[in-house]
């Protein structure tokens, strides 16, 4: 037998084993402890959500969204006030967030100094204000409020100075990621035209960077309609009996007249609250839905 | 400017050697004079800094009317930064400083006085990798004379004119409003000699401009370099020496200089020249090396 054969048969015998390091007994309990965590998390979530579904499934129905809440027959009393009040809220937060943001994430990005202590601090700051508890951005509002000299800060305008306050560091933050994503060579080619850093900006940057900054607002939105926490602080009310007529209309909002439900005993408002929660639910997944699709039909390689 | 003396010399041409390069090139049989004539942009004493970092010291050149001029050298030699310090695009890096003088018709363009984004649209500049706007072909032709405020007879016929100049027109005249994304690395790099043409500069950069390109996009676009001479003063950045010496009239060699006690390497010019004069008969130990492939 050649020397050749024998390399050969060793070889085969080494590699071809019949097992495989990687389903030791050791890396089999690790991957079933990732496993499980996993599960966790998810049956965690599932398991709420179905319930919740089920608990409300009675109230599925047109009175849930046309009626106004009624404390006189709880059976058929609805959420329009919340519904319509989380929306007017929505388009303000985005009236106030969205400018402001863009505007704050394009000067860090594209004008400020890098090496100055004081743009540093406010990119330090930003970090942290995403971490800020939504509840300090509803005293925060109530402050603005009274600054203005409102005395009911319970409206439109209270709410959306609050949630707009919360997720302006997020719009911040994703909206420069969003630039940053802008390549320096579509920049240098503008402004070697004889083009100002200003028509850069405003021509080549933003124009590119607008699918993620949708996708930013949209997410930010998102999770600004689900709170709760600032708007009780602003003191939006458990419960109108009217639909917003402007800014400064009292409102309720959708997460505020769940809250204020699920503290009643009577077992027909639970099933409301159960049922206001999946439409809460279907609202989050439309816009995270949006988001998504925004992003994957405008995204562009570079 | 001791670093320069080889520029500062008068010189005699040696003995011509045949060489295949240099025979691809018209230089000798346009009979350029030793120095450019009529220098379009010339550089006096440019020094230009990173923060501390020394970039390039003390660099003296001049661009003539209607020609090429190459600047070749390895990695790191500064040739780059100084293509870049000819339409002040430096400008835009934090921490760059530039000392020393550009000059473009005597007027130095580091002047106080100066606004670098007027130099730049007298100046333009084509980039390594091919950086088309994600707009349309004729939108990305019509932004430069937009944002720039030229006043413009026929928008639809300066696109044409300049994509006749970069040729491209034959290639893109029935697509002119699809995306410039479409074309191919060598379309799109002529686009962007289009774009630039489109302002009506005077001098055009170019900063490896076929860097990205595969040999036939190259061939074509060293091409176009040849017809663009007879309208404009062409200065190029090219890693490739056979390149250089097909398209270029005269030649920079730039090296790098390791300090010796920070090791920072520092570009500097060691020859500057007519290319035939350049590929056939350098007049530096550093140039020969490295053209004949010793180092770099």
């Amino acid at each position: 037998m050649s020397i050749a054969t024998t390399t050969a048969r060793e070889v085969t015998q080494s590699l071809a084993t019949g097992r495989s390091k990687e389903h030791g007994p050791a890396a089999l309990i690790f991957l079933g402890l990732l496993w499980f965590s996993m599960f966790f998390g998810v049956v965690v979530l599932l398991v709420l959500i179905i319930d919740t579904i089920i608990e409300g499934s009675s109230r599925f129905d047109g009175a849930l969204l046309t009626e106004y809440g009624s404390r006189v027959s709880p059976e058929t009393t609805g959420f329009r006030a919340g519904i319509l009040g989380s929306a007017w809220l929505m388009v303000f937060t985005a009236l106030f967030a969205v400018p402001l943001g863009i505007a704050a994430a394009l000067y860090l990005e594209e004008f400020a100094n890098r090496d100055r202590w004081w743009n540093r601090l406010i990119e330090l700051n930003l970090q942290n204000l995403a971490a800020v508890p939504s509840i300090v951005y509803g005293l925060l509002a109530v402050a603005v409020m009274a600054l203005l000299g409102f005395d009911n800060s319970g409206t439109v305008l209270g709410g959306a100075i609050a949630l707009a306050l919360l997720i302006l560091p997020v719009i911040i933050i994703t909206t420069r990621e969003a630039v940053r994503a802008v390549p320096r060579e579509i920049r240098d080619g503008s402004l070697a035209l004889g083009a100002t850093v200003w028509q850069t900006t405003w021509r080549q940057t933003l124009p590119s960077a607008i699918p993620g900054i949708a996708t930013g607002t949209i997410l930010g939105l998102s999770r600004a309609i689900g709170e709760a926490a600032p708007l009780v602080v602003v003191g939006l009310a458990g419960s109108v009996r009217f639909d917003p007529e402007g800014l400064l209309s009292s409102i309720t909002a959708l997460p505020m007249q769940i809250f204020s439900l699920t503290s009643q005993s009577q077992e027909d408002f639970q099933t409301a609250a159960s049922a206001a929660i999946v439409v809460l639910l279907v609202m989050i997944l439309g816009l995270n839905g949006l988001a998504i699709f925004i992003r994957n039909k405008f995204q562009r390689t570079w | 400017m001791p670093a320069n003396a080889a520029y500062a010399n008068s010189r005699t041409p040696a003995g011509h050697v045949p060489d295949p390069l240099v025979d691809a090139h018209d230089g000798e049989s346009r009979g350029l004079p030793d120095m450019p004539p009529d220098p379009v942009m010339e550089a006096f004493g440019l020094n230009v800094y990173y923060g501390d970092f020394h970039a390039v010291h003390d660099v003296n050149l001049s661009f003539g009317r209607h020609e090429i001029t190459a600047l070749i050298g390895p990695s790191g030699c500064g040739k780059s930064t100084v293509l870049r310090c000819l339409n002040r695009m430096n400008d835009l890096v934090t921490g760059a400083r530039v000392e020393g003088e550009v000059t473009y018709h005597g007027q130095n363009m580091y002047a106080r006085n100066v606004d670098p984004i007027a130099v730049r649209t007298h100046i333009g500049m084509v980039f390594q990798k091919p950086n088309p706007f994600p707009k349309s072909i004729y939108d990305n032709i019509a932004y430069g004379p937009k944002v720039t405020g030229m006043k413009v007879e026929n928008m639809d016929d300066l696109v044409e004119g300049a994509l006749r100049g970069a040729a491209l027109w034959d290639e893109v005249k029935d697509k002119l409003k699809q995306s410039a994304y479409g074309l191919s690395g060598g379309q799109q790099q002529r686009l962007c000699i289009a774009r630039t043409i489109a302002t009506k500069p005077d001098v055009i950069l170019m900063d490896e401009p076929c860097s990205a390109l595969d040999p036939i996009a190259t061939a074509r676009v060293e091409d176009l370099m040849h017809e663009l001479r007879s309208d404009y003063t062409i200065i190029i950045v090219t890693h490739n020496m056979q390149q250089a010496a097909r398209v270029s009239d005269r030649t920079a060699f730039f090296t790098a200089r390791a300090d010796e006690t920070t090791g920072n390497r520092t570009g500097l010019l060691v020859e500057f020249d007519r290319t035939s004069q350049m590929f056939s008969a350098p007049r530096d130990k550093r140039t020969e090396d490295y053209i004949s492939g010793r180092f770099g």
